[in-house]
C-alpha cells in the first residue's frame, strides 16, 4: 500500500528533475495567482485576466522578434504592453463616458490584432504561439527564478495593500470617503495582474496562467466568505490542482498544462455541488430557513 | 476655388500615372522569365537550380518556416494564379495546398516532386516494445491522415523524402520534366542544369555515406525534437528518436518526457538535437537532465535564410551531417 502510494505520488518527482521543476513552478504560480484571482473575482473582473493575457501578446512578440527566444526581452515586452493596456484602459474610463470594461475590451482587441499582425509580418512562419508560450515541462533556471520572483513580489505587495484593496473591492465609495488610496491601489493591483500573467504565460502558457488564477478563486468562494480564508483556500486549491494535474500528465499521458487546469476545473465543479455554499448545501438549508 | 483645386489634383494624379508608364518598368525583364511557385524553401532551391536564369521562383513557405502549420496569404494565391507551373512535395506535406490552388483559380499544372518515389510508412510502434527504431508516437497516423492531399489518401506516410540525397535526385528529375513540359523552348537549358546538379547530389551522397561510415555503428543513435529524418535514417543508418510526434502541433506530456529520459539513460543515446523550428527549451531540459550535450540545430523542413548555416539544400545536408557525426563521435 505504502509502496503503491509512493510510486503514484512521490516516485515521479524523486526520479525526474523536470517533474520537480514543473511542480515548483506550477505551485509558485498557483500561490501567487490564486489571491490575485480572488480579488479579480471580488471586483467583478473575472474576465479581465483573460483579456489582459491577450493584451500581452504584441509586447512579447516584439521582444521575440528583436532578440529571439530571450526570457528578458519577451518578459519586458509583455510587461510594457500589458501595463499600457491596463493603465490606458483605466485612464480612458475616467476621462470618457465609457466604462472600464468597454475601454479594456477595445484596448485588448487592438492589442491582440497588433500582435497577430506583428507575428505574421515576419516572413517566416514559425509557429510563434508555440515559441511564445512555453511548457511547464521545460522550465529552465531562468524561468523558475522569474516565476518564484514574481510570486514573492506579488505576495509581499498584496500583504502591504491588503487592507485598502479589500475595502476598495467590497465598498469603493467608503474607501473614497476616508482615504485617497483607491486609485493607486487599483493601479498597483492591475500591475500585479499583468506581472503574474507575464510570468505565467511565458513559463506555462496563457491557459495555465489565467486558469490557475480564476478557477481556485471561484472554487474557494463556494466554501468560505471571509477574505483571509478565501485567499488561503484559493491558494491551497491552486497548489493541489497543480500537483494533481502534473501527476495525471505523468501517469496517464495527458498534456501537462490542460491537465492542471482540468483538475482545477474539477475542484470547482465539485465545490459547486458539495461546497458549504454550493448547490446541495443550499437545497438542504432551504426548508430549514422557511420553517 | 474648389474647382481649381480639383483640377490641380486631377492633373497631378494624371501626371504621376503617366510618369509611371513612361519609366521602363523593371518588371519588363522579369516577364520573359517563367513564373513558377514552389511550396517550401527546400523545393524552391531545387527549382532554382534546375530552372536557372529562365525562371523566377516564388517560395510560399520561406526559410525557417513550418509548412505543417502554414497559413496561406492572399499574396500566395496571387502568386499561384500568375504561375505557369506549381511544384509541391506531395505525400500529404502541404495539406493546405489543394484548397489554396482552388481558391487562386490557377490553371498551372501542379507537379508533385515526389512522384515515382516509394514513400516510407510511418511505423506505428510503441516506445516500450521497439524503442530503438527511431521515435514514433502513437498519433502519427492520425496526424498524417488529417493532412489529406489532393484527394489521395496518403495514410501514415512520411512526407520528408528530401532528407535522403538519393530521393533528391528524383525531385530534380521531376522538376526538370515539369519545367520542360511548361516551357519546351528551354529544354536544353533545363536538362543541362539538371545534369550538373544531379552530379553534385551524387557527390553529396557519397560524402554523407563516408562521413556516417566513420562513426562506430553502436554510436549512431541520436534524438531530435521532431521526427523528420526517417528517410535520412533509412538511407544512412542512423537511428533517430523523437519526444514529439511527426507533427509540430502535438502538446507534449509528462509521460512522454519521462519515457524519453529513461530511454536515453538505458540505451546510451549519444546526442540530442533541436531543429530550426521547434521549441528548443524542451530538448535543452531533456539534455541537461540526462547529461547528454545538445548537439546544435539541425535543419529538417526548411532552409536557413541567406547567410545562415544552410541557405541551400546541399549546404543543409552538409551542415546536418557535420553536426551529427561530430556529436556522435564526440562525447
Amino acid at each position: 500500500m505504502i509502496d503503491m502510494l509512493h510510486a503514484a505520488l512521490i516516485a515521479p518527482f524523486a526520479e525526474f528533475e523536470f517533474m520537480r521543476r514543473a511542480l515548483v513552478g506550477a505551485v509558485a504560480l498557483a500561490l501567487a495567482g490564486a489571491p490575485i484571482g480572488v480579488f479579480l473575482m471580488l471586483r467583478r473582473m473575472s474576465l479581465t485576466g483573460d483579456a489582459m493575457a491577450h493584451a500581452i501578446l504584441p509586447g512579447a512578440a516584439i521582444g521575440y522578434l528583436l532578440s529571439g527566444l530571450s526570457l528578458t526581452a519577451m518578459t519586458l515586452g509583455g510587461l510594457v504592453a500589458g501595463l499600457t493596456v491596463a493603465i490606458g484602459a483605466g485612464a480612458l474610463a475616467r476621462v470618457s463616458v465609457l466604462k472600464e470594461d468597454t475601454t479594456l475590451a477595445a484596448f485588448y482587441l487592438m492589442s491582440l490584432a497588433l500582435g497577430v499582425t506583428i507575428v505574421s509580418m515576419r516572413g517566416s512562419n514559425v509557429d510563434l504561439l508555440h515559441v511564445l508560450f512555453g511548457t511547464v515541462l521545460a522550465l529552465d533556471d531562468q524561468a523558475l527564478m522569474l516565476i518564484a520572483g514574481i510570486a514573492t513580489l506579488t505576495l509581499v505587495t498584496l500583504a502591504v495593500i491588503l487592507r485598502p484593496l479589500t475595502v476598495e473591492s467590497v465598498d469603493p465609495v467608503f474607501l473614497a470617503s476616508v482615504s485617497r488610496a483607491g486609485a493607486p491601489v487599483h493601479l498597483v493591483f492591475m500591475g500585479l495582474v499583468v506581472l503574474n500573467l507575464v510570468g505565467g504565460f511565458h513559463a506555462l502558457g496563457t491557459l495555465l496562467a489565467v486558469g490557475l488564477m480564476m478557477l481556485p478563486a471561484a472554487a474557494a468562494r463556494l466554501w468560505v466568505e471571509d477574505v483571509t480564508a478565501l485567499l488561503a483556500v484559493a491558494a491551497g486549491f491552486g497548489a493541489v490542482s497543480a500537483t494533481t494535474g502534473l501527476l495525471l500528465s505523468y501517469h496517464h499521458g495527458l498534456p501537462a498544462g490542460p491537465a492542471i487546469i482540468l483538475t482545477a476545473g474539477g475542484v470547482y465543479l465539485a465545490s459547486l455541488v458539495f461546497g458549504r455554499r454550493g448547490v446541495v448545501a443550499a437545497r438542504l438549508r432551504r426548508p430549514h430557513l422557511e420553517a | 476655388m474648389i474647382d481649381i483645386r480639383r483640377r490641380l489634383l486631377l492633373l497631378a494624379a494624371l501626371g504621376s500615372s503617366l510618369a509611371a508608364l513612361a519609366v521602363p518598368s523593371p518588371l519588363a525583364a522579369e516577364e520573359t522569365k517563367l513564373p513558377v511557385v514552389a511550396t517550401f524553401s527546400i523545393l524552391g532551391d531545387f527549382v532554382e537550380r534546375v530552372g536557372g536564369d529562365r525562371v523566377t521562383v516564388k517560395t510560399l513557405v520561406g526559410p525557417n518556416g513550418d509548412a505543417h502549420v502554414y497559413e496561406p496569404t492572399p499574396a500566395d494565391a496571387k502568386a499561384l494564379a500568375a504561375a505557369k507551373v506549381v511544384f509541391v512535395n506531395g505525400i500529404g506535406f502541404e495539406g493546405w495546398m489543394a484548397r489554396l490552388a482552388k481558391a487562386s483559380g490557377t490553371r498551372a499544372p501542379i507537379v508533385t516532386a515526389t512522384a515515382g518515389l516509394t514513400p516510407r510508412e510511418i511505423a506505428d510502434d510503441d516506445h516500450d516494445e521497439a524503442p530503438a527504431k527511431g521515435g514514433k508516437g502513437h498519433d502519427h497516423d492520425k496526424a498524417a491522415k488529417a493532412k489529406g492531399h489532393e484527394g489521395h489518401d496518403h495514410g501514415g506516410l512520411d512526407p520528408h523524402a528530401w532528407q535522403s540525397a538519393a530521393n533528391a535526385k528524383v525531385y530534380v528529375a521531376n522538376i526538370r520534366d515539369g519545367l520542360v513540359a511548361a516551357d519546351p523552348a528551354g529544354k536544353s537549358v533545363y536538362e543541362a542544369n539538371a545534369a550538373k546538379y544531379l552530379g553534385e547530389l551524387e557527390t553529396l551522397e557519397a560524402e554523407v555515406k563516408a562521413a556516417v561510415a566513420a562513426v562506430p555503428a553502436e554510436r549512431r543513435r541520436v534524438i531530435t525534437s521532431h521526427d523528420a529524418f526517417g528517410y535520412f535514417a533509412a538511407a544512412y543508418g542512423i537511428e533517430f528518436v523523437a519526444p514529439q510526434g511527426i507533427s509540430t502541433e502535438a502538446e507534449v506530456t509528462a509521460k512522454a518526457v519521462a519515457k524519453l529520459i529513461r530511454q536515453i539513460k538505458t540505451e546510451k543515446i549519444t546526442a540530442v538535437f533541436v531543429e530550426n523550428m521547434t521549441d528548443r527549451r524542451l530538448i535543452d531540459r531533456v539534455a541537461k537532465e540526462t547529461g547528454v550535450m545538445p548537439g546544435g540545430e539541425l535543419f529538417a523542413d526548411a532552409l536557413s535564410p541567406k547567410g545562415g548555416p544552410a541557405p541551400t539544400y546541399v549546404d543543409m545536408v552538409r551542415h546536418n551531417v557535420t553536426l551529427l557525426t561530430r556529436a556522435m563521435i564526440g562525447s
